[in-house]
């Protein structure tokens, strides 16, 4: 089934495409080009301009806890078509070894492997029918769920409507970039009272490679319908990109509730510290109806400098928002990453939960905004940032911001740093357990509390990816 | 069984152990008593193989083997068990998670199948009554909020799903009211076997009216400076250290 998706999705783009890849460098002839190409209604051209006119005037942000050589944005080419099969491996055998330990030590099916690592397969037949179910199921529920590049021409009123409405074309320097140039992503509406028969996972999770590095997802969760939306591969990926700067919006209408679970696991850098991704994404929801709920659960081992804060707008009364967060780096990577909760409406909540961890010499900062505007009464947050230190080497910060304009809003703020302590790794160690085996065992106790959050199958696998991102952090 | 020779051990640079000698065969009891500061802890860790102390001379052999070439873990999985005097929490790790993982440990190093959740689950249901714990204790985060007696009769527990070659007890008594002794000396009991050593460490004698040892022996400034059988013990509680020529506050302020 995930072939016949991948299929579909590469065919319709196909038949688009004249130029293969696009000379590097921005400019707007470069964004009109790439709107022609991807034959979209003159409104979208008309944003992707507006937005990079904003975006000339903008710098880089220099404010997080991240240290990385300025990336030059004229280097960048911001076309590419998809690779040609001849170009990409045609077996395992042509791929990195050490790539395929990874996901043999994840237990990612063997089918997976080969389109995770970029083999050039053919459908598997087997699985076309089952895609098939899958589609009509979504279709009878009037559920959309597709490329955005196919949204804008197919749901363009849909799309005009919601495309900014949460984080505007010149919210800031990367929202603005990915404004003016997104590649692709998804798009996912949900009708009125319609609770979707899926979690959207199972074959998003392989398309997803595909998406380029400036990838834009919409979701709409219309009044009184709910939604689970799993992003992201615990298999970790290759990209010859080195800047992603994404952008995700969340709508909520009255009553709705989106639940948005992520695992990203960009290519690192090795342990010396060199190449890796950057990733740069801006997500934000917006509970825009009462009692809408947005919870937002990311687990984050990869990219070598993360700046990313998955945020929610709690505009309609008794409107919930939730963050949880297990945020672990390992030698030299460095995150920066956390929430900003923004209550609006009268007794809104929120809660949120993040966990960091740092091994080797890397550098783990939280960084998080409680807002209450005048409104907002009777708010309440509740916020819990424990960080984990392995070894001595790396460092843990925490960087909470708390503003209230509103007198009957209530604040808890409790924050731990704790140590892998010798202690526990002898006692570990001395009942017959590895100490890799240890760590991680001690690690996943810690995000326990995020991991229970994760959609079952997800949890899983979270657990085994932080004891593969852990290796070498012992002795 | 156990083969101590001249062990002589130090902690950041200061020589704690200085020149043991003791042989305990399979199927004894054997108790090290002494005063505080007398070096008890630091044979019970030395042996364990924790790396805070250096071993700067001697030899410790299991069944003929080499035990100071070997890691923390190698120990374990050859039979070397330690009680913790104060058990350190896991957050978040169950108790469940914790004792499987160990077992597991354990089977994998001899061969046999690793036991899945439930075929554990039944085992340490069982096991935990033995120490009279509730099994609900299992679901809770490992020694996490767990009172003194619980933490004690945990660490018996886990030698019971162990079931190790050398169990040693470190202090297993300290901290324990009467009927918790109780509980967790018919758990050692219960551990006594043809083909198993238990070596405990005690300051008092009390334990030793429940756990009746083979051999007693006295440790003070690091050595071994009297052996005997159970009338040592009775002996050492009506007279105290102080007729073996050592006072207690001296030996732990020497230390």
């Amino acid at each position: 089934m995930k072939e016949l998706i991948k299929r579909e999705y590469e065919h319709g783009f196909v038949t688009e495409i004249e130029t293969d890849t696009f000379e590097p460098g921005l400019n707007e002839d470069v964004i009109r080009r790439l709107s022609e190409i991807k034959q979209e209604p003159e409104f979208m051209l008309e944003w992707r301009l507006k937005a990079y006119r904003r975006w000339l005037e903008m710098d880089d942000p220099t404010w997080a806890h991240v240290d990385y050589p300025r990336v030059d944005y004229n280097a960048i080419s911001y076309y590419s078509a998809p690779k040609k099969k001849e170009d990409m491996p045609q077996s395992l055998d042509d791929v990195d070894p050490e790539l395929l330990r990874t996901y043999e030590k994840l237990g990612i099916p063997l089918h997976e492997r080969e389109k995770l690592a970029g083999v050039a397969v053919d459908a598997v037949f087997d699985s076309v029918s089952i895609g098939t179910t899958f589609k009509e199921q979504l279709a009878e529920a009037g559920v959309i769920f597709c490329p955005i590049s196919e949204a804008v021409q197919k749901y363009p009123e849909l799309v005009e409507k919601y495309l900014g409405s949460v984080v505007p074309a010149g919210d800031n320097f990367f929202a603005a970039l990915n404004s003016a140039v997104f590649s692709d992503g998804s798009f996912v509406y949900i009708p009125k009272g319609v609770r979707c028969p899926l979690e959207l996972s199972t074959y998003f999770r392989i398309n997803a490679a595909n998406t380029g590095q400036f990838e834009r997802t919409l979701i709409v969760a219309d009044a009184g319908s709910y939604v689970s939306y799993l992003e992201g591969c615990t298999a970790p990926m290759r990209d010859e990109n080195q800047l992603h700067a994404a952008v995700v919006e969340l709508v909520a209408l009255d009553d709705a509730q989106i639940k948005y679970s992520t695992v990203q696991n960009w290519y690192p850098g090795d342990e010396h510290g060199k190449g890796g991704i950057y990733n740069f994404v801006t997500k934000r929801g917006a509970c825009q109806g009462r009692n809408s709920k947005i919870s937002w659960t990311q687990v984050e081992t990869g990219s070598a400098v993360t700046w990313k804060y998955p945020s929610c707008i709690l505009k309609g009364d008794n409107s919930v928002g939730e963050f949880y967060s297990v945020a672990l780096t390992h030698n030299y990577q460095q995150a920066d990453t956390g929430t900003k909760m923004i209550h609006l409406g009268k007794n809104t909540t929120s809660t949120i939960i993040s966990k960091g961890i740092s091994a080797g010499r890397s550098s783990n900062a939280y960084r998080g905004l409680v807002k209450f505007q005048p409104g907002a009464e009777n708010a309440r947050n509740f916020t819990q940032c424990d960080s984990l230190l392995i070894g001595d080497r790396c460092g843990a910060h925490t960087f909470p911001y708390i503003e209230s304009r509103n007198k009957s809003a209530i604040v808890e703020h409790e924050a731990t740093t704790s140590k892998v302590s010798d202690e526990q790794m002898f006692l570990c160690r001395q009942r017959g357990i590895d100490p890799e085996q240890a760590v991680s065992m001690i690690v996943n106790g810690f995000c326990k509390e995020v991991f229970k959050e994760l959609p079952m199958e997800f949890a899983v696998e979270a657990g085994k990816l932080l004891e593969v991102s852990l290796e070498g952090s012992v002795g | 069984m156990l083969s101590i020779k001249n062990l002589h051990a130090s902690v950041e640079g200061k020589e704690i152990l200085k020149g043991i000698n003791l042989e305990i065969k399979a199927g004894e009891v054997h108790a090290i008593m002494g005063p505080n500061g007398s070096g008890k802890s630091t044979l019970s860790q030395v042996l364990a193989g924790n790396e805070a102390f250096e071993v700067t001379e001697g030899e410790v052999t299991l069944n003929g083997e080499n035990l100071l070439d070997l890691e923390t873990e190698e120990r374990a999985r050859e039979g070397i068990f330690l009680a913790f005097q104060y058990p350190v929490e896991i957050p978040g790790v169950s108790n469940l998670q914790f004792l499987r993982t160990a077992v597991n440990a354990m089977r994998t190093h001899r061969g046999e199948p690793e036991m899945n959740a439930a075929e554990f689950m039944k085992l340490a249901k069982e096991v935990s009554k033995q120490v009279d714990l509730d099994p609900a204790f299992l679901k809770r985060g490992v020694n996490e909020g767990f009172s003194g007696g619980e933490k004690k009769r945990n660490e018996i527990m886990q030698a019971l799903l162990l079931q190790p070659k050398l169990a040693i007890l470190d202090e297993t008594d300290s901290g324990l009211d009467i009927d918790a002794l109780k509980v967790v000396s018919d758990g050692v009991n219960a551990l006594r076997a043809k083909d198993r050593a238990i070596l405990m460490v005690t300051h008092y004698q009390r334990l030793l009216n429940h756990i009746v040892p083979d051999y007693v022996h006295v440790l003070a400034g690091g050595r071994i400076i009297k052996s005997g059988g159970r009338e040592l013990a009775l002996e050492l509680e009506e007279r105290g250290y102080g007729w073996l020529g050592i006072k207690e506050d001296e030996a732990a302020a020497a230390n």
